[in-house]
């Protein structure tokens, strides 16, 4: 679904991505890891072409220098991690936006669009807030409605920058749950940086860590969460444990013991 | 703590949801369909509705206001005469003369001058999403400033005024764009102006910054110019200060074709200036051209407003003052803001200039200082309402 080839971005005499080649099978989530400033953000917008790049991009079989702004849109849905949310929008208005890209530049929603979201937001249980305010809702809340948003836009590919930053213990693991069924569900690609590198690998199919612009490594999570490759990665102290039902978590140490 | 997802078919419900969401794929004909009517849209029907209403009664205000004391009826009357096939009225033809002559075009005028400032200043403020941007954000008023004072102290006619005042506020505009184009190209390569590239606000800072220089230049330009012709002072600055004195017809058929125009343009961009508001950035993700946009409406915005200046002079605040009570007592969708700020825009020049004629007469107050003195405690009036009700719910 996204085949990238030495994507290069940089700002002024800063290079923030220096030659990644990335591809995301159909049906594949990939989970972009490494340290801050390594270039995960840059990558993702860069993808979803709203920073320039330098480099070949083909999405959906199709080079993204032959799609429109509107005809992207209908294939990349991506949400940032710190989204806009105006808060005396209710939430309802708030995850029709998403259809925009199917909706023509002076038209209006159509009775389509509003059933196809009041659907979604019954399918994730966001019914009750489709007239409630945004700024009345919790971090949780609000997390799902711009999931609900991201799904509206009925695209293949699934764009997430750091989607669990904002939320607790619990309403990260509901959070990364839900992604996965409605990928499941409706076959999407999902390509997401995350932070939480115990989190990535127990959720994704495979994992890319970016270091420097550069990608480090890349592959199952087995092959990436290595304490080698995260150590020199994140210049710290890492241990990868394997927890009793196998998965593998990983645990900074202190540089001073 | 919840059940392992193991299928699509899994429980994702909130935990207060109803059982039927919860049990895998939920029940879309009972929860769907309350939802769909939940997610209902934007429905701007009523604030219109209302909105009207205070503005035909401001019109009637506006009529029956002046020196000559006519009857309601005298004022329908004169009106019915220039119906076709319209039965005898016997209104005396003076009377029908202030109405039809004096009265209406300048309530009219005051009308189309407000609504395009009001609408205009909407329109600014959803596309730089910045509440204190206001029509003349770009450099329009200084640009019509300095071509309406170049037109008084060259001496030549007065009829030429709105043509030099037009092309003024068109002329810094157009610098302002492309000051701030080039602005935003060095930024992208320099990285001095704005975050990392496009979509991070630099666009709309380097433009708003390129319009407080053109302003600044062209108010230089024309403090300049006022300076060196002091004898025409009074009329550059009753000009400057805004007013209606002297509407006629002619007036309005000269700026409606722009005004029209422009009202049409930003009424079409409604809901595009809904999606703006969450930002340049995510706008775009969802298939927005942005710039496209910002540039369509600015060019709309600004058009209607060269022209109801080049008329009427710099009348103030109507812009910020107008969206702001809308966004205070209706709501903040642009699909609302927009046409209720034309309407209420309207109405409130209206009534201003209503008293702008009665508070000192028979002598007229400057329009512009009656919009900013109404204006200023009116806005902090909605404010404390709306406080206040916020504070019993």
């Amino acid at each position: 679904m996204i085949a990238a080839e030495h994507l290069k971005v940089a700002f002024g005499s800063n290079v923030a991505l220096a030659s990644v080649s990335l591809r995301v099978a159909a049906g594949e989530w990939v989970a972009l890891i490494g340290p801050n400033g390594a270039g995960k953000t840059t990558l993702l917008r860069a993808i979803a072409r709203m920073i320039r790049a330098d480099g070949n991009l083909v999405i959906a079989g199709r080079p993204v220098t032959s799609l429109s702004h509107r005809k992207l849109a209908a294939l990349i849905a991506y949400i940032p991690q710190h989204p806009v949310l105006p808060s005396e929008l209710t939430g309802g208005d708030y995850v029709l936006l998403g259809r925009t890209p199917h909706i023509g530049w002076f038209g209006t929603e159509s009775a389509t669009d509003r059933r196809i979201c009041a659907e979604l937001m019954a399918r994730m249980g966001l019914a009750q807030m489709a007239q409630r305010q945004l700024g009345s809702l919790s971090g949780g809340e609000t997390q799902r409605l711009v999931l609900a948003r991201a799904l509206a836009q009925q695209a293949p590919i699934l764009l997430l920058d750091e989607p669990t930053s904002a939320l607790d213990l619990g309403n990260r693991v509901d959070a990364l749950e839900l992604v996965d069924e409605l990928r499941r569900e409706r076959s999407l690609t999902v390509l997401s940086a995350i932070h939480d590198l115990t989190l990535a690998g127990q959720f994704a199919d495979r994992l890319v860590l970016l270091a420097q612009g550069q990608i480090a490594a890349a592959g199952e999570p087995t092959a990436v969460l290595r304490e080698d490759v995260l150590s020199r990665a994140f210049g710290a102290g890492v241990r990868v444990l394997r927890t009793d039902d196998g998965e593998l978590a990983v645990h900074s140490r202190r540089r001073r013991v | 703590m919840r059940p392992a997802a193991t299928t699509g078919a899994a429980a994702v419900g909130a935990p207060s949801a109803p059982a039927s969401q919860r049990a895998g794929q939920p029940s879309l004909d009972a929860g769907g369909q309350s939802a769909t009517a939940l997610v209902g849209g934007i429905r701007a029907g009523r604030p219109i509705l209302a909105a009207t209403a205070v503005l035909l009664a401001a019109l009637v205000i506006g009529i029956s206001i002046g020196p000559a004391d006519l009857s309601l009826g005298t004022m329908a009357r004169s009106l019915v005469e220039h119906l076709p096939w319209h039965p005898d009225t016997g209104v005396a033809p003076l009377d029908a003369a202030i109405v039809w002559q004096i009265r209406l075009p300048r309530v009219l005028l005051g009308a189309l001058v407000g609504a395009t400032l009001a609408g205009g200043g909407a329109a600014y403020q959803g596309v730089f999403r910045n509440p204190l941007a206001d029509p003349y954000l770009l450099g329009v008023a200084a640009g019509a400033g300095l071509g309406a004072t170049a037109i008084i102290v060259s001496g030549a006619s007065l009829a030429l005024l709105p043509a030099a005042a037009f092309a003024g506020a068109a002329a810094a505009v157009v610098l302002t764009y492309a000051l701030g184009a080039h602005a935003r190209r060095l930024g992208d390569d320099t990285g001095l102006v704005g975050g990392a590239g496009p979509g991070t606000g630099a666009g709309t800072a380097s433009i708003l910054l390129a319009g407080i220089a053109v302003a600044a230049l062209f108010t230089a330009a024309q403090t300049f110019l006022q300076q060196q012709h002091t004898q025409n002072l009074q009329v550059i600055y009753g000009w400057i200060l805004g007013g209606l004195t002297g509407a006629t017809w002619s007036q309005i058929a000269l700026i409606f074709p722009y005004v029209a125009l422009a009202a049409a343009v930003l009424l079409a961009h409604r809901r595009l200036l809904d999606v703006l508001r969450i930002g340049e950035a995510e706008a775009g993700s969802l298939g927005v051209n942005v710039p496209r946009l910002r540039l369509v409406v600015v060019v709309a915005a600004t058009v209607g407003v060269a022209a109801a200046v080049s008329v009427s002079g710099l009348i103030g605040f109507v812009g910020i003052i107008v969206p702001h009570a809308v966004r205070l007592t209706t709501g903040h969708s642009y699909r609302i803001v927009l046409p209720v700020s034309m309407i209420g825009g309207a109405a409130f020049v209206v009534l201003a200039d209503a008293a702008a004629r009665i508070l000192l007469a028979p002598a007229e107050i400057p329009l512009g200082v009656i919009t900013a003195a109404a204006g200023a405690p009116f806005f902090l009036f909605v404010l404390r309402s709306r406080r206040a009700r916020q504070g019993v719910a």
